[in-house]
């Protein structure tokens, strides 16, 4: 830089400045093509014929474009069962979750009360228990209540995890709304009950949307429970049915991604589009409590 | 409780101004508890119970398979402690744990530092979009995209072959020598983003101020993670790297699906040993005292974390 200073400095600077985007948008690049190319490689061997899934050198553009993996995947009632109780298992754990959670939330940001911090530990806490050491007595008490391999089994134990995520999400969302909201409300007459439903929630539906979504993901993810709480073929969920393809079903390379593909597509969908409002209230439930 | 709310009740004047005061103040008796009341009883059953119910399995012997288990008093835990099997997985958790969370914080802030760099908004949210990819896809995915990747006559062989840092294909999952490095490879990419998440958001808090008056003191790039960035987030990162570790370490699916705890048992952890306990020997009792030492471990991570938050509040 010192070498350069007869030559105007300001323009040295805007150059030096340009050098440096320059680098950063390059070096950026570089590091997502790496950290995506996982996922671009699934879509190409999704879409060429296994005698093409290890031809050397790899092919990212497959010679032969075909979809017929995505519809030998489709057309098997199997793994559209998988999809229809994934489906059915996600969008009851949400609504479930979603309301009862909401409901808590409110008592958590509205009111101060006797208990309130313990109340509040108590819900940071249940995240934390480990899915493993709750799954044998859940196997137990699911057995016994006769709803083992069903759909209920799956949405009982789902609520487990999903719910402090909901409350600890919401609390977040309907913190930021302001109290004058509920106040001006109260003084027309409102009961807390009309508080939350026709002014809080209007205003919080970002959230609540954020909030569903990020419990559906969770459900639609689930391995463990899904694997240890279902038996039947008819009873298994995408996670489940994506890892049992591998031995069951042979080893198709295409149509595996196929599934793969497909399998993530909704949470995709979904993640992409309320992005913004989950990070930041993941990253305010998880790091602010 | 409703003592203190009636207590305070009288002191105010009209009906409109307590119901209002009440909110505000925080003595609405009852109604706070019942909003609470459906999420707290679900919770303290689906989580209190189980709990119980496990302690007890791990106290008895031949239980949930057959009808009459025999109290064993503390056998199940002298068995575990004295099975050689039992202290392999645990230090493969440690390790597992370890790396992982290493490997979460330094590929997840060098990316956070990267986005947070100044380039154009909209370019950061598609950087951003595309760096939490791998967070959202389901374990079974990522691991069956990584069996692909990393089998021998995979991409990854190919190009390392091509580049000429190996001279033969290696089964990366099968070998016992590179099994736990590429479980960390796997396990790495896929749990980067959440902490690039909580660090990016962190790092947008910090005042510039700092920056620019450490760029005056004549502070390098170095300097300035160094002395700035890493202060101010302290608080964020222990966090982040505590909840980080209470997941990693009960992780079940990623190990499950991409080794299953193989070669032999050179990357079984003890999520996997209760799992192949329970659904694979069938020995309930036996997996009932692994999954305890697996919360009584993780119980103490959640303390260190609880205090932290409350520290912080």
């Amino acid at each position: 830089m010192s070498v350069n200073g007869q030559t105007n400095p300001y323009r040295n600077e805007l150059v030096q400045e340009r050098f440096r985007r320059a680098v950063i948008y390059i070096a950026l690049t570089i590091v997502t093509l790496i950290m995506v190319f996982p996922v671009m490689w699934m879509i190409s061997v999704s879409l060429k014929p296994t005698t093409e899934t290890f031809s050397l050198p790899p092919q990212f553009i497959p010679e032969t474009l075909q979809f017929d993996a995505y519809s030998r995947v489709l057309g098997n009632a199997q793994f559209r069962g998988f999809f229809l109780n994934s489906y059915l298992v996600g969008i009851a754990v949400t609504l479930l979750s979603v309301a009862i959670g909401t409901l808590a939330a409110f008592g958590f940001s509205r009111y101060r009360f006797f208990g309130e911090k313990t109340a509040k530990l108590f819900v940071i806490t249940t995240q934390m228990v480990p899915t493993i050491t709750l799954l044998i007595p859940f196997f137990g008490v699911i057995v016994w209540l006769r709803l083992y391999d069903s759909l209920w089994g799956l949405i009982v134990t789902y609520l487990t995890f999903a719910l402090p995520y909901s409350v600890i999400m919401m609390n977040g969302y309907l913190d930021t709304i302001p109290k004058d909201f509920d106040e001006a409300a109260i003084i027309d007459g409102c009961t807390p009950i009309g508080v939350l439903f026709r002014v809080l929630l209007p205003v919080a539906t970002p959230g609540i949307i954020s909030t569903a979504v990020y419990t559906f993901l969770l459900s639609w993810n689930e391995f463990l429970f899904a694997l240890a709480l279902t038996r039947s073929t008819e009873m298994r969920t995408v996670p489940v049915g994506i890892a049992m393809m591998v031995g069951e079903f042979g080893l198709k390379w295409d149509e595996m991604m196929a599934f793969s593909v497909l399998g993530s597509v909704p949470i995709l969908v979904l993640f992409m589009w309320v992005q913004r409002y989950v990070v930041s209230g993941l990253a305010a439930g998880g790091v602010k409590g | 409780m409703a003592m203190e709310a009636q207590g305070q009740g009288p002191n105010f004047s009209t009906r409109g101004a307590s119901l209002f005061q009440a909110i505000r103040d925080n003595s609405a008796g009852a109604t706070p508890y019942l909003f609470l009341l459906p999420c707290l009883v679900i919770l303290g059953a689906l989580l209190g119970v189980p709990l119980y119910k496990v302690v007890e399995y791990s106290l008895f012997d031949n239980v949930i398979i057959k009808p009459d288990p025999i109290f064993v008093g503390l056998d199940n835990y002298s068995n575990l402690l004295s099975d050689s099997g039992f202290w392999s997985a645990l230090l493969n958790t440690g390790i597992f744990t370890i790396g992982s969370v290493l490997g979460h914080l330094v590929v997840g802030m060098s990316l956070a530092m990267m986005v947070n760099a100044d380039i154009h908004p909209r370019a950061r949210t598609i950087f951003r979009s595309l760096l939490i990819l791998p967070w959202i896809f389901t374990a079974a995915v990522v691991a069956l995209n990584w069996q692909l990747l990393l089998n021998p006559f995979g991409v990854i062989n190919y190009w390392l072959g091509a580049a000429g840092i190996i001279n033969e294909p290696l089964d990366w999952l099968g070998d016992a020598n590179l099994a736990m490095w590429s479980l960390l490879l796997i396990s790495t990419w896929r749990g980067y983003p959440f902490i690039m998440v909580s660090f990016l958001s962190g790092l947008q808090s910090v005042p510039r101020e700092l920056y620019e008056a450490a760029e005056i003191d004549g502070a390098n790039f170095f300097h300035k993670f160094w002395h700035v960035t890493v202060p101010q987030l302290k608080p964020v990162i222990y966090g982040v790297v505590l909840l980080d570790l209470i997941w990693t370490f009960q992780l079940f699916p990623l190990v499950w699906l991409t080794t299953g705890g193989g070669p032999g048992r050179v990357t079984e952890v003890l999520s996997t040993l209760t799992y192949r306990l329970a659904f694979v020997d069938f020995q309930f009792s036996q997996a009932a005292t692994a999954a305890v030492s697996i919360l009584v471990i993780s119980a103490a991570f959640t303390i260190l974390y609880l205090r932290n938050e409350t520290r912080n509040k």
